[in-house]
């Protein structure tokens, strides 16, 4: 499904110009649950990120089934981002003094979906993370555990076909992360793509592929049987 | 969306009600100074119009010497004649009525009582021109008028300081200066003119009497006159300017040595005053609306700043540049529209509490209303594009790594 072929991200120029990611090839089947890991800076969010196109390469080709991501204009992205992807971030990213229920409702509301539609979806996705009793609460009223999981019900409420992690254990204790990645194992069960960025070895266990990058290249695979 | 967007912006701003509140006051003070100027403006120009018009539309002054300008006449000042009235009466059939007029300031006695109040020296004529009518007793007669006979037409003002409640009037005699009157006819009440002075507080003597017992000379220095109802005012007019130019034996090459004046100039004059006025009070608060978008697109910046970070979420989970342009856009918008809405409501209590306290007429004009609520939301979106338009600008990744 996803298909990347000599990925190349360099920032800056000249003198200062440093490459992050050298010629990354990777493909990724429908339905996989794919771990990246590696020493910090050694380009995981990168990588993450031009999947996710929150950023662009600055060489090399992005398919995505018979897309080619790297022609798409801006708002082609975005809508890229409403239809087909979920993200998960490290630090939640939900938006402050917003109640549960509203941070869910939000790529809702950007599908177009009926005033009704979007609470009854959105309270439906919090029922799933089991928040169903804090849908009126505000990130400052959560835990992170529970802030966590808000993020997932809003990742998850659109239906995406792939999902995007970036460390969501990270700020998480282990029992937490544990809750957290049963979650995530269960939507990659319902046949949705995960791509997840982890340090934690007993985290990257729940993929059934993990990737290891090293100065910006992929150093090895290690597929686990299931 | 858009009224996802809006109801959004309405808890953006109640989340920061205290900076929204100080950033709209910048509208709300533009808009109701807008909206008091300009209905106290047409308020008091109404009230203006209004008591001219009472005072008589279809009448003419007219005077020696010429008016340039207030209180600055020309050199030459010939006073009329009693021919120049008769003359004017017996040739013009556009007039109505006309009347000499003459004034003064003298105390009245009755019984033990004394009084100071306007007595003036008038033919009945007056009464028509002024549109005047008696409450009881009867006008002046022919020779009371010829032989200037001592009678007086009384106002209500000096009727309630004279006599007693239930006392008799008509044929009482008031004693001025050097001779006294006797009572035929009590005038209508009249109230208080434009410029506030009581109509009321007034004696009027026959004005051969004036001219034997109080001026002393037979000149006359304003002639009041009404023009017929079907006739122009400026026809009059010329007709008037006309007949004492041939009279004085004025050339054209040479001005008028006395002027012919209508109330309706004066109700121009005073519109024209009270338009330049609204003009510049006007610009004024436009000026204070221009500072007020300024306010809204400072406080607009900055919350774009602070909300970096939700505006890369809004577009990691599929916001397209034009949603958070719309977003921002329609934030400020309310908020000024808000600030609008405040704007005019204060703008009408001002209205209103001037009406109450200048007492003049209350004109709420709703055009200037609308024409200041879409104003304001204009303010918004002119104000509010530059922000927008930074945060929609932004780059997804850019926005969410913000610090
Ligand atoms: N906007 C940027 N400008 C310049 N350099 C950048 C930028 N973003 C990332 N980098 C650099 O790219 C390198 C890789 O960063 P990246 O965030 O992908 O690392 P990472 O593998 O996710 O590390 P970590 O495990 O610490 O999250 C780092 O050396 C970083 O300094
Ligand atoms: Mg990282």
């Amino acid at each position: 499904m996803i298909l990347l072929e000599n990925i190349e991200k360099t920032y800056g120029a000249g003198e200062t110009a440093t490459t992050v990611l050298q010629g990354i090839n990777l493909k990724i089947e429908e339905g996989e649950f794919v771990a990246i890991m590696g020493p910090s800076g050694s380009g995981k969010s990168t990588l993450l990120n031009i999947l996710g196109t929150l950023d662009v390469p600055s060489r090399g080709k992005y398919l995505f089934l018979d897309t080619e991501v790297g022609t798409l204009s801006q708002d082609q992205r975005a809508l890229f981002r409403r239809h087909i992807l979920g993200f998960i971030f490290q630090g939640y990213n939900l938006l402050k003094k917003t109640t549960s229920l509203e941070n869910v409702e939000i790529p809702l509301i950007y599908q177009g979906l009926g005033v009704k539609t979007c609470k009854m979806m959105a309270y439906e996705a919090l029922k799933k993370v089991g928040l169903e009793d804090r849908i009126f609460y505000e990130p400052g009223q959560l835990s992170g555990g529970q802030q966590q999981r808000v993020a997932i019900a809003r990742a998850m409420v659109a239906h995406p076909k792939v999902l995007i992690a970036d460390e969501p254990t990270g700020n998480l204790d282990t029992k937490r992360g544990h809750e957290i990645m049963e979650l995530i194992a269960t939507f990659n069960k319902q046949g949705i793509t995960v791509i997840m960025v982890t340090h934690e070895e007993d985290i990257a266990a729940y993929a059934s592929r993990t990737i290891y990058l090293r100065d910006g290249m992929i150093e090895k695979e290690v597929n686990r049987a299931s | 969306m858009l009224r996802n967007a809006f109801f959004q912006a309405l808890r953006e701003i109640r989340r920061n009600l205290m900076r929204s509140l100080l950033t709209a006051i910048g509208i709300v003070i533009g808009i109701a100074s807008v909206i008091a100027m300009v209905n106290i403006g047409k308020g008091a120009s109404k009230s203006i119009t209004q008591s001219v018009e009472k005072l008589g539309s279809n009448t003419l002054y007219i005077m020696p010497g010429q008016q340039r300008g207030p209180g600055n006449r020309g050199a030459i000042e010939i006073p009329f004649k009693k021919k120049d009235l008769e003359t004017l009466r017996s040739s013009l059939y556009a007039l109505e009525a006309i009347s000499p007029v003459e004034n003064a300031s003298m105390t009245i006695i009755y019984k033990d009582q004394n009084y100071r109040t306007n007595i003036r020296g008038v033919e009945n004529d007056y009464l028509v021109a002024q549109n005047w009518n008696l409450q009881e007793g009867r006008a002046f007669d022919k020779s009371e008028l010829r032989t200037g006979q001592n009678v007086c037409i009384v106002g209500q003002t000096v009727i309630k300081t004279l006599f007693a409640p239930s006392e008799l009037i008509l044929g009482k005699r008031i004693r001025l200066k050097n001779f006294s009157c006797e009572v035929i006819g009590i005038l209508e009440a009249k109230g208080a003119n434009t410029f506030g002075s009581d109509q009321d507080d007034i004696l009027l003597v026959p004005f051969s009497l004036f001219q034997r017992r109080i001026s002393g000379s037979d000149n006359i220095h304003l002639m009041i006159a009404a023009v017929k109802e079907n006739i122009p005012l400026v026809e009059a007019k010329v007709q008037i300017e006309r007949l004492l130019r041939e009279r004085r034996r004025i050339d054209s090459a040479n001005e008028d040595n006395f002027s012919v004046r209508s109330m309706t100039a004066l109700i121009d004059t005073i519109s024209e005053v009270t338009t330049i006025l609204t003009i510049m009070l006007g610009a004024v608060a436009a000026i204070s609306l221009v500072v007020g978008g300024i306010g809204i697109m400072n406080i607009m910046l900055v919350s774009v700043t602070e909300r970096t970070r939700e505006i890369g979420i809004r577009m990691a989970v599929g916001a397209m540049a034009k949603d958070i342009l719309i977003q921002f856009l329609i934030e400020s918008i309310v908020l000024s529209g808000l600030g609008g809405i405040v704007g005019v409501v204060l703008g009408v209590a001002i209205s209103f509490g001037a009406t109450l306290w200048l007492d003049i007429a209350l004109v709420i004009d709703p055009a200037i209303t609308m024409i200041a609520l879409l104003f304001s939301m204009l303010i918004g979106i002119v104000f509010g594009i530059i922000p927008a338009r930074k945060a929609a600008n932004m780059n997804p990744i850019d926005a969410l790594r913000y610090e």
